[in-house]
């Protein structure tokens, strides 16, 4: 099947939303029309078969009275009558739609979202839905019925994200925020009528903003698991999936050995790791590995070097790590005593450097840039993680933006922990607007390594 | 009918569907005609074949219940794994074949290994996925197993083998030996494109056990369920 052309319906100039009231304020089609209307650039228009004036704009009749063609309509409107309002675009040239509307398959009117997506297709008109919040699209406009206020709102980033539940994807854009993490585009795509995962997995793919593409998915219909990851193999990008359903409920009585133990889950996952794509275990997990692989698409075998101010938080970084599967190699002699060479003078003697390397509390920021040139050059790890408790006096404020410049000549991953308090903010961001990933714990720290781990096809 | 066509797994797949269920001496043949090798055997209408059978092998021997009605045989009785000799034989013939839907006896070799299991199923969302395992008949309690999209790479065997939590009992640990990873490759890599190219009429497989040695690895039961008619 040709692929649809998604710039019209993902990057509109111009939108109409249909359905808005006349007189009910908390229609959806009217939060969603005020709110693009009063906080976006773009130009929106409002359709409702009675015509009139809403809020003393024009209200149009139909998509094809709006006097400048919109590229998106978003349709919240009985279910009943959507068939009308896609014919309606098609007929007026729209490039694509969200339906917002429920009254579908998901309350046994499967035959109404055959007939829409017919038509779609016939057409070659790509709409999201129908059931979902739709399209949001930080700084530029959202198609999402809730209030702006009630959102948290994630800036512009490198995240394509796409649920097929609103209310997960709402809810994660709390996370992304809260980890400082930005979106190029979210999409709910609800009963994914006609534009599904794997439709938007090409676009992001294509996308020169998206740098990670993350999925919220509850299942794939027939083969289109198989067709998934084939394409998430070839999309040059990480991909990031969380799957809800980890048990299959009710194990169904099967003759064989082999249909019970693969059983649903297990195939999706190991399916995802044959090919590379990196399963995120809960929201947690999805809101680390998107952070990690915004910034870090390679893969690595997952040979951790742990540099720590402090014994216990070593021990505990490197509890996780193995727990995960991954390595704390022992550093060889020379390694470490190049490492010591570079520390000063009261550090020296008395820095544990077998990795973790514990630079101690007495340790200042020229200590924790000799560790970091010599790891970032060795061999013997692919991936540093720095646990800065910026409790002692040596570390600076600089320390973040300074560890960060030296760093990135040694184009080895490197993920930091540091308390996400407020007063260390100058340390977080010096590490975050360099591009240097910053865990708020060490199990975060953790998964943004194993995120790295994970995309290594096995 | 010439020996040729009767052992065309085509005609073997054809008369399977017919009756509604592979029989195992069938789904030995068709493993052994795609490259699988299968524990050597003979089939036994009658307790003269079967003696006979066993007289070529050796005892010990295995006798394994032939019926289209019976799924696992263990939980009926339907497996004999230790046939000592022809008075044994008799004894088991008597027992097995008072068992449901009883159409013979599969005779088999004795093997010894590390029991694994493979196997295959046509997933709903992914399609033909081989299965690999250590088997036995504790599979479902240890659940230790790795699955793979279908077809396999050699890589892919590398790489399901090193993601078992049992992976030394393959790999070798102190008194046990490593199993031949090069012909447990070939088994796997073979039974994919069995599986591929039969895809549209498999429902699922159960190699269970593969006995695997650092000599060989033999297929030693096979249970082939088919797809349900179109």
């Amino acid at each position: 099947m040709e692929a649809f052309d998604f710039r019209p319906l993902l990057r509109p100039r111009r939108i109409a939303v249909a359905g808005v009231s006349l007189t009910n304020d908390r229609h959806p089609a009217n939060v969603i029309y005020n709110k693009i209307r009063l906080r976006y650039p773009v130009p929106v228009d409002a359709v409702n078969p009675r015509g009139g004036r809403y809020l003393r704009d024009p209200v149009y009749p139909s998509f094809e009275e709006v006097p400048e063609p919109p590229d998106l309509a978003v349709i919240a409107v009985r279910a009943e009558a959507v068939p009308e309002c896609i014919a309606q675009c098609i007929r007026r040239g729209v490039g694509g739609a969200v339906i917002v509307s429920g009254g579908f398959a998901e309350s046994g009117r499967g035959d109404l979202q055959e007939r829409i997506a017919d038509m779609a297709r016939e057409a070659r008109f790509p709409f999201i839905g129908p059931n979902c919040l739709g399209v949001y699209a930080p700084g530029r406009f959202d198609t999402f019925f809730l209030p702006g206020e009630r959102l948290v709102r994630p800036d512009p980033g490198g995240v394509g994200f796409v649920s097929q539940s609103g209310g997960v994807l709402v809810d994660q854009m709390v996370k992304f925020s809260a980890q400082g993490l930005g979106l190029s585009l979210a999409v709910s795509i609800g009963n994914k009528a006609l534009v599904r995962e794997i439709d938007l997995l090409r676009y992001f793919a294509a996308d020169p903003e998206t740098r990670v593409i993350a999925f919220y998915v509850e299942g794939f219909g027939r083969n289109e698991g198989r067709a998934f990851v084939e394409e998430a193999r070839a999309a040059g990008k990480p991909v990031v999936v969380l799957k809800a359903g980890k048990t299959d409920a009710g194990r169904r009585a099967v003759g064989s050995h082999t249909a019970s133990l693969a059983g649903d889950h297990r195939v999706f996952s190991d399916a995802l790791a044959q090919f590379g794509v990196a399963e995120a275990h809960d929201e947690f997990e999805l809101t680390c590995f998107c952070e990690s692989l915004s910034h870090y698409p390679r893969a690595i075998e997952g040979r951790v070097g742990v540099v720590t101010v402090s014994g216990g938080h070593g021990a505990l970084a490197t509890d996780v790590l193995s727990g995960l599967g991954l390595e704390v190699p022992p550093l060889s002699e020379a390694l470490q005593a190049e490492i010591r060479e570079g520390l000063s003078a009261n550090v020296r003697p008395i820095a544990s450097l077998a990795n973790p390397v514990d630079l101690t509390g007495s340790s200042t920021d020229e200590d924790f840039l000799a560790a970091l040139a010599a790891l970032g050059k060795s061999p013997e790890v692919d991936c540093i993680l720095l646990l800065l408790l910026p409790y002692s006096p040596g570390i600076s404020a600089d320390l973040g933006a300074r560890l960060s410049e030296s760093h990135r000549q040694s184009g080895k991953p490197l993920v930091a922990y540091v308390p996400h308090v407020e007063k260390y903010r100058i340390l977080i961001e010096g590490f975050e607007l360099n591009r240097i990933p910053v865990a708020s714990s060490v199990d975060g720290a953790a998964f943004m390594v194993e995120a790295m781990r994970r995309c290594r096809p096995c | 009918m010439p020996a040729v066509l009767k052992d065309d797994p085509a005609n073997l797949w054809e008369r399977a569907r017919a009756r509604g269920a592979v029989l195992e001496p069938e789904a030995m043949r068709i493993l052994a005609a795609a490259g699988v090798p299968v524990v050597r055997h003979g089939f036994a209408r009658r307790l003269e074949e079967a003696e006979e059978a066993a007289r070529r092998l050796g005892y010990p021997v295995v006798a394994k219940v032939v019926s289209p009605a019976i799924l696992h045989k263990s939980d009926v009785g339907g497996v004999e794994t230790a046939v000592a000799d022809p008075a044994g034989l008799a004894a088991a013939w008597a027992r097995l074949s008072r068992l449901e839907g009883f159409t013979g006896a599969l005779i088999a070799e004795r093997l010894s290994g590390l029991e694994l299991i493979v196997g295959a199923k046509i997933d709903w969302q992914f399609g033909p996925v081989i299965l690999l395992g250590l088997g036995g008949t504790a599979v479902e309690i240890y659940r230790d197993v790795v699955t793979r999209l279908a077809p396999l790479h050699e890589r892919d065997v590398a790489s399901m083998v090193c993601c078992l939590r049992g992976a030394r009992l393959l790999t070798g640990f102190r008194g046990c030996p490593a199993v031949n990873l090069p012909k447990l490759t070939a088994v796997l890599l073979a039974f994919s494109r069995l599986v591929v190219e039969n895809a549209e009429r498999i429902d699922s497989i159960d190699l269970n056990p593969v006995f695997c040695t650092p000599e060989r690895c033999v297929v030693a039961d096979a249970r082939i369920l088919l797809a349900p008619a179109p």
